[in-house]
Formats: C-alpha cells, sequence, structure tokens
C-alpha cells in the first residue's frame, strides 16, 4: 500500500501529521508497539529535517505485510559531508530553528537508530533523499 | 501476551436510553456503536473513562455498584473514603457530622484513601531519582489513562510507574492491621467508595497477579445522598466534638487533585494533564517523541482530576477549593506525610507496592493476521474515500472513518450510510421500503415512523 504525504519547508507547526498517520495505519496491521515507535521516532525526524532545511518535500510510504518503506526526497540545499551530518551532536541549524527545539545535532543519528535500514543519497543544491526501511 | 476483556463498571439501561447516539459521538476511544436504536459497547476499546455517562441527556447510563446491604454481612465493615469525600458537602456540614452518619450506618472502622499516600510519595521519589527509569515516567494513578495506554499507545507502557494507588495499599494497611489485632480475614469487609467508573474497574479487573483487597465498592453520589439525608434529618446523634478523620498531610490531601503528584517532583519538566481528550493527544505527541525531555508525567481522565469525577456529588471548582483549604489547614499544623500507626506497617506495605505487569491490549489492530489486515484497511480506505466525512453518525458509527473500518470488518452494510443510500435509491438500486428496514436495524422501530408519514402542522 502506497501512501504520499506533502511536507512544507518551515511549517514547523504541522511537522508530525505524517507521522501520526502512518503510526495509526501500522497499528492497525497489528505490527508491534516497538516497531511502531522506532518508525515513527526515525520518521518525525526526519520530517522535521525537511522543515527545518529544505523549501518542501514529499514523503513516499509503501507500507508491506513484512516491512515499511519511506523514502524522504526534498529540494533542498543539499548535504555536503554525510557522513559528517551522521554524528552525534553535529548541526547546521539557525538560531532561529534552535529556539524552536530543533536541530541539536541528533536527528540523522536518532533516524539511524530507530531504523533497520537507512540510506542518504544527496546532491548539493539539488536536495536529499532518505530511504529506511523498518521490517516487521 | 495480550490479556482478555477488561471488566466494565458502565452500563446501559436500554429502557431508558433515547438512542440519541450521544455517548457515541464523545467517546474518545470510539468503543460505543447503534444498533438497533441503542449503543452497543466493544468491551476491548472501552476505558471506562465516563465520558459517555456525562454525556448522555437521559441518564440511561449507570455505574453499577455492590449493593450496600452486603456490607451488614460482615461483622466489622470498614469505609475506604478518599478524603476528597467531605469536600462534597457545604460547608457548614463538618467532618463530625459526617463520621457520625458513618457509624450510624452501621460502619465499624472509618478510614480515608490517602493514609497511605505518604509512603506512596517516598517511593516515588526514590523511583524518580533512578537514572536508569524510562523518561517520561507515566503515573498509574488514574486507571482510564492505564487502559487508554493499554489500547491506544501500548508503546509507552514500558514508562508505566508500576505503583499501587493509594487506595490498595490503605486496604492492605487495614486488613493487615485488623487480623493483627485478632479480628478474623473473613469477618472483615473493606468497601471502597468509588469516584469514578474507573476505579472500579480497576478494583474488579486488576493488573496481571495482583488481587485487590477490597470486598465491595459504593458510588460516591449514592453514600452522599445516604449520608446528607441522615444529616438533614437528624436522623442520628452526633458524636463527641473531637471527632474527626485522622490527620492528612498537605501532600496526602492535595494527591487527587490536578497537581498532586506533580508537585511531588521537584527535578526536571514534570507535567500535569487532566480531562481524556487532552492526556489523547499528548500521548500522540509523546508516543511520537515529537515532545522531549519530559521527565514525569501526571495524567488524570477527568477534567480537575478525581474531584471532577462522574461519581462526585459537588461541582468540582467548588470541591477543589474546599479540598485546597482543608490541605491548607493540615499543612499549617504541621501533619507528618506517614502517620505513627501506619509507619509501622511501612515495610509490610512496601514490600507489595508494586503492581503487576500491565499488558498491552491494542485495540486498533484490524486482524490478527497482517495480510487479512492489509486486505481490509485496503478496503477500509476505498470505503471512506467514497463516504460524505461529515461523521454525521447516521449510519450508527462515531464517524466515517470508524463506520469505513465496521464495513471492511463486515460488522456494518454500506447502505448504513444516509448518503450511500440515497445513491442507490436514485439508481433504483434500493426501494424505500429496503431503505427503511435498513434505518430500523441501526436506529430501532421505535424511531422509524415517527410522524407515521403525515407532515407535522406548524
Amino acid at each position: 500500500m502506497n501512501f504520499e504525504f506533502n511536507v512544507d519547508g518551515g511549517d514547523f507547526t504541522n511537522a508530525g501529521s505524517s507521522s501520526s498517520t502512518v503510526k495509526k495505519l501500522m497499528k492497525q496491521l497489528g505490527v508491534s508497539p516497538e516497531i511502531v515507535k522506532r518508525t515513527v521516532v526515525a520518521l518525525y525526524e526526519a520530517e522535521v529535517n525537511i522543515v527545518a532545511h529544505a523549501n518542501k518535500g514529499t514523503i513516499f510510504v509503501e507500507l508491506e505485510e513484512d516491512r515499511i518503506h519511506i523514502r524522504l526526497v526534498d529540494s533542498g540545499q543539499g548535504i555536503p559531508d554525510i557522513e559528517q551530518a551522521m554524528q552525534k551532536g553535529f548541526s547546521t541549524a539557525s538560531v532561529l530553528v534552535r529556539e524552536m527545539g530543533f536541530g541539536a545535532g541528533m536527528g540523522l543519528p536518532n533516524i539511524k537508530a530507530n531504523s533497520d535500514h537507512l540510506e542518504i543519497t544527496s546532491e548539493i543544491g539539488k536536495g536529499t533523499t532518505v530511504d529506511i526501511i523498518n521490517y516487521f | 501476551m495480550i490479556m482478555k476483556s477488561f471488566h466494565h463498571a458502565l452500563k446501559f439501561k436500554y429502557d431508558v436510553c433515547i438512542g440519541c447516539s450521544h455517548c457515541t459521538g464523545v467517546c474518545p476511544t470510539g468503543a460505543i456503536h447503534i444498533e438497533g436504536g441503542h449503543p452497543v459497547l466493544n468491551p476491548d476499546r472501552c476505558i471506562d473513562c465516563g465520558m459517555c455517562y456525562k454525556a448522555c441527556p437521559a441518564s440511561a447510563i449507570y455505574i453499577e455498584q455492590d449493593d450496600f446491604s452486603t456490607i451488614y454481612s460482615f461483622k466489622y465493615p470498614v469505609i475506604l473514603l478518599p478524603s476528597m469525600f467531605s469536600a462534597q458537602f457545604p460547608e457548614k456540614i463538618n467532618h463530625r457530622a459526617i463520621i457520625s452518619a458513618l457509624y450510624y450506618l452501621g460502619f465499624k472502622y472509618i478510614h480515608e484513601v490517602e493514609e497511605s499516600a505518604g509512603i506512596i510519595k517516598e517511593y516515588m521519589i526514590n523511583k524518580m531519582a533512578d537514572d536508569t527509569v524510562e523518561r517520561p515516567v507515566i503515573s498509574t494513578f488514574c486507571p482510564a489513562v492505564v487502559r487508554l495506554i493499554q489500547v491506544k499507545y501500548p508503546s509507552l507502557l514500558s514508562n508505566l510507574l508500576h505503583v499501587k494507588p493509594p487506595v490498595d495499599l490503605t486496604a492492605l494497611y487495614i486488613m493487615e492491621h485488623l487480623t493483627k489485632n485478632g479480628i478474623k480475614r473473613e469477618d472483615i469487609g473493606i468497601f471502597y467508595v468509588s469516584p469514578c467508573a474507573a476505579k472500579i474497574a480497576a478494583i474488579k479487573s486488576p493488573a496481571e497477579g495482583d488481587e485487590s483487597p477490597v470486598n465491595g465498592i459504593i458510588n460516591m453520589n449514592y453514600l452522599f445522598n445516604k449520608v446528607y439525608r441522615i444529616i438533614k434529618q437528624r436522623e442520628c446523634e452526633l458524636l463527641g466534638e473531637e471527632t474527626d478523620f485522622k490527620p492528612l498531610s498537605k501532600d496526602s490531601l492535595s494527591w487527587s487533585i490536578t497537581g498532586g503528584e506533580v508537585n511531588l517532583i521537584k527535578e526536571g519538566r514534570n507535567l500535569a494533564i487532566d480531562e481524556i481528550h487532552n492526556v489523547d493527544e499528548f500521548l500522540e505527541k509523546i508516543e511520537n517523541e515529537e515532545i522531549k525531555n519530559v521527565n514525569f508525567l501526571e495524567l488524570r481522565a477527568c477534567d480537575e482530576s478525581c474531584l471532577g469525577g462522574i461519581l462526585c456529588a459537588a461541582n468540582r471548582f467548588i470541591a477543589v477549593e474546599r479540598q485546597k483549604k482543608r490541605a491548607e489547614i493540615e499543612e499549617q499544623e504541621g501533619v507528618a506525610d506517614i502517620a505513627d500507626d501506619i509507619e509501622e506497617y511501612k515495610q509490610f506495605l512496601v514490600q507489595r507496592i508494586e503492581t503487576g505487569e500491565i499488558l498491552p491490549r491494542s485495540m486498533d489492530k484490524l486482524d490478527n493476521d497482517i495480510s487479512i489486515a492489509m486486505k481490509k484497511m485496503k478496503r477500509a480506505m476505498a470505503v471512506h474515500d467514497g463516504l460524505p466525512k461529515v461523521d454525521c453518525r447516521i449510519c450508527g458509527y462515531k464517524s466515517c472513518k470508524m463506520f469505513s473500518e465496521a464495513v471492511a470488518s463486515g460488522e456494518a452494510d454500506l447502505k448504513q450510510c444516509v448518503f450511500v443510500r440515497i445513491d442507490f435509491e436514485r439508481s433504483g438500486d434500493l426501494s424505500t421500503e429496503e431503505s427503511l428496514e435498513i434505518m430500523k436495524k441501526v436506529w430501532g422501530e421505535k424511531k422509524m415512523g415517527i410522524s407515521d408519514g403525515e407532515s407535522v402542522s406548524l
């Protein structure tokens, strides 16, 4: 089953709506609470990344009987050094973003910790694609 | 492992019910739908929060209680009162009058629930000082909230602080104290006076492996009426002027008020949230980790916590004010959190303070088999796409969303939707008679044909 959510850059107040929808779907399928939680935490972090760093993005969710595949595609500035971005505490967040409680440099490490498979591809000036797969 | 159905204290009186479906609309878990003109409860979804009871315009929902006369089948009936019981009465009715009336009713011992609160407070503070305990720690004091987490947020079960509420601990204390003093266990009957349905349900079906020492339940509004009448009619003699409840500390007396637990935790970010929809909204964000760095959560199903319980007699805001006044007076007196007589039993109680395992009861699951669940989900979504999304409840369900799931599971007929039905009628696939039969199936014989086909003259 496929779902699609649009995300607007800068709209922090609505960040999290796709996580809640996906969570509800996973619960309906009877996926175990721990896996539901891991997935929504990863998804929420990734969604906030788009809100914080990109102009806009799209979340594609593919629900299968044994897995969930989430692909987040944004048209943002791209990540120059993905390895560096994966370090705990590394952050490029603006003061405004930090004031809102985001940008502590835990985003990508937290996504990694909560996904079975994580792949990030990025092109400077074009955007970033994040693939998260969790198995049930 | 998943638990069997809960025990529920909320019951419907079908002979009084007017089939208005207000209960269906307010239920936070969508546990009620209408069939044959009456509400039908899904026992796996109901959390005994009592929102339906509050919303019912016909008073057709009642809270089961034990027959009051069962107190007389015990040689030593003990009454266990939440301290807010006295806050239900106007100020001119003092503790002396209330206690006199309770003895007059036949109780041999009178205790207030919060006598053990000081012991729980110590335990909680110690637990909260332990950094290895998963945050946010969520209080288990309100049983409706515990049930909400069981059915809707099972991933947060590990955040629950497994500590018994004051009612269970005080009942254990009373039982132990009286048997130690030579009274036979079978002669002691402990009767708890409940402000809500959830407390009753929790006592009747406690956590795994736990057993409640409470023998019976009396609804608070029922006892209030009984006591008030005795006092008003001066049926009983007043006991001596010194007659009063045992002193309770400010913190103990504040336990059942919103903020009562949060105020005990000094470090970190600790929040008190009351009213079930507020709690639901907040748990959603906690589960997604949209809200982080919360240390402790006090969550209560009722607005103004237990003093807003559905079985309370007084206006909740007035009762809270009275309860706070009493707490202030006790604070000035410097009352200790743990009284000397219960201190003796502290070790005994602390050994029994933890609750058994609290198991998940996921209500959202469409099927145990994921591939069947997926099929149902696809069907539900297809059905939902074709529904009007006005949530009018004419189909008998709380929302178009819930109705689409019922259709997908084969529990409901798509033609129960009035919008869909009119389309069927227009295309000639459904006769008016058939349409009427569907309406009768949902709303009962009585509701259909109210105007007898004639227009009402204005």
